[in-house]
């Protein structure tokens, strides 16, 4: 079950927590990996740690030029895009009335237009195959919100708008658009939160503990699966029942 | 002319699984020959790619039937 071999995946934000993961994860189901994010020594680390199978085309997702490039690069090293997985996101949290437009736009570039333009370079190939895979990572607050995140929430809940009217577009070319939608994950996004803000969100997780960047990555290894054919449109919820929707 | 007209029909019926006989000058690709929008994309992709032209979406837009496709691509190929 979910043997990836011969797939060629591209993983933005793979310097990551979840990104590294989900990297991790796909490889070890054997596919070929082109690894992206702005930090080229990390990804190099990861593309090290690995072994085989592991390119590396760093790309800064809030410079659109650079966005432009990188579906051709990691086709161009691996011959081809057959998974996409959009993982890098950034913050910039601040309360609404205080939130300025460099702040929201820096948010909505990143977590959400770049996802767009990356979703539209890997297409072509995708169709051409009659095979793809796209899995975006978005967020439980993009479903329920939450204070100080309007931009973020936004660009989460953006994500699954596009990926849904993608999905009915090209469902009958082989191609599934999926999100992967954490809850409260180990990883840098969440290690700034105050031990009080993280005893009262722990108290709303029925499964008592964060996620690990792990138990994403698992779900983007199922939806990157041939396995999942059958499923597009949809948003996997994996928060230990912190909300059930 | 012919040999284009004859790489476009062949795409054409790879494509969209139609009778050779069918794709005729005026046959819409919607209308006539079944596609839906997306098949227009990917027939505009596959044109690109089969002649090495770039069909700018404008373009792309006023190539409704066959006989659009042949008169478009022989006018822009350099290699037809």
């Amino acid at each position: 079950m979910f043997d990836l071999t011969g797939r060629r995946a591209l993983v933005t934000g793979a310097s990551g927590g979840i990104g590294a993961a989900a990297a991790r994860a796909l490889h070890a189901q054997g596919a070929t990996l082109a690894l992206a994010a702005r930090r080229a020594d990390a990804l190099q680390a990861l593309a090290d740690e690995l072994g085989d199978r592991v390119h590396v085309t760093p790309c800064d997702l809030s410079d659109p030029a650079s966005v432009d490039a990188l579906p051709k690069a990691a086709a161009d090293a691996m011959g081809g895009v057959d998974i996409l997985v959009n993982n890098a996101g950034v913050t910039r949290d601040n309360l609404f009335m205080r939130m300025s437009d460099a702040e929201w736009d820096a948010v909505i570039a990143v977590n959400l237009t770049a996802a767009f333009r990356l979703a539209r370079g890997c297409l072509r190939g995708m169709m051409k195959a009659r095979w793809g895979r796209m899995v975006s990572i978005t967020s439980i607050v993009g479903t329920t919100g939450n204070p100080g995140q309007g931009n973020y929430a936004a660009s989460k809940a953006g994500l699954v708008g596009m990926s849904k009217s993608l999905a009915a577009e090209v469902a009958s070319r082989g191609v599934t658009v999926n999100c992967v939608a954490p809850g409260f994950i180990e990883t840098a996004m969440t290690a700034d939160l105050a031990d009080a803000q993280k005893d009262r969100l722990l108290s709303a997780i029925p499964a008592g503990r964060m996620g690990s960047p792990e138990e994403i990555a698992a779900a983007v290894v199922y939806l990157s699966s041939d396995e999942a054919r059958y499923v597009t449109g949809q948003t996997l919820h994996v928060n230990g029942g912190m909300a059930m929707i | 002319m012919s040999d284009i007209a004859d790489r476009v029909k062949k795409i054409v019926v790879d494509h969209l699984g139609v009778d050779e006989e069918k794709v005729v000058e005026g046959a819409s690709f919607i209308d006539d020959l079944g596609a839906d929008s997306l098949d227009t994309v990917e027939l505009v992709m596959a044109f690109e790619e089969e002649f090495g032209i770039e069909i700018p979406d404008d373009a792309a837009e006023t190539i409704q039937t066959f006989g659009d496709a042949v008169k478009f691509i022989s006018e822009n190929a350099a290699n037809a």
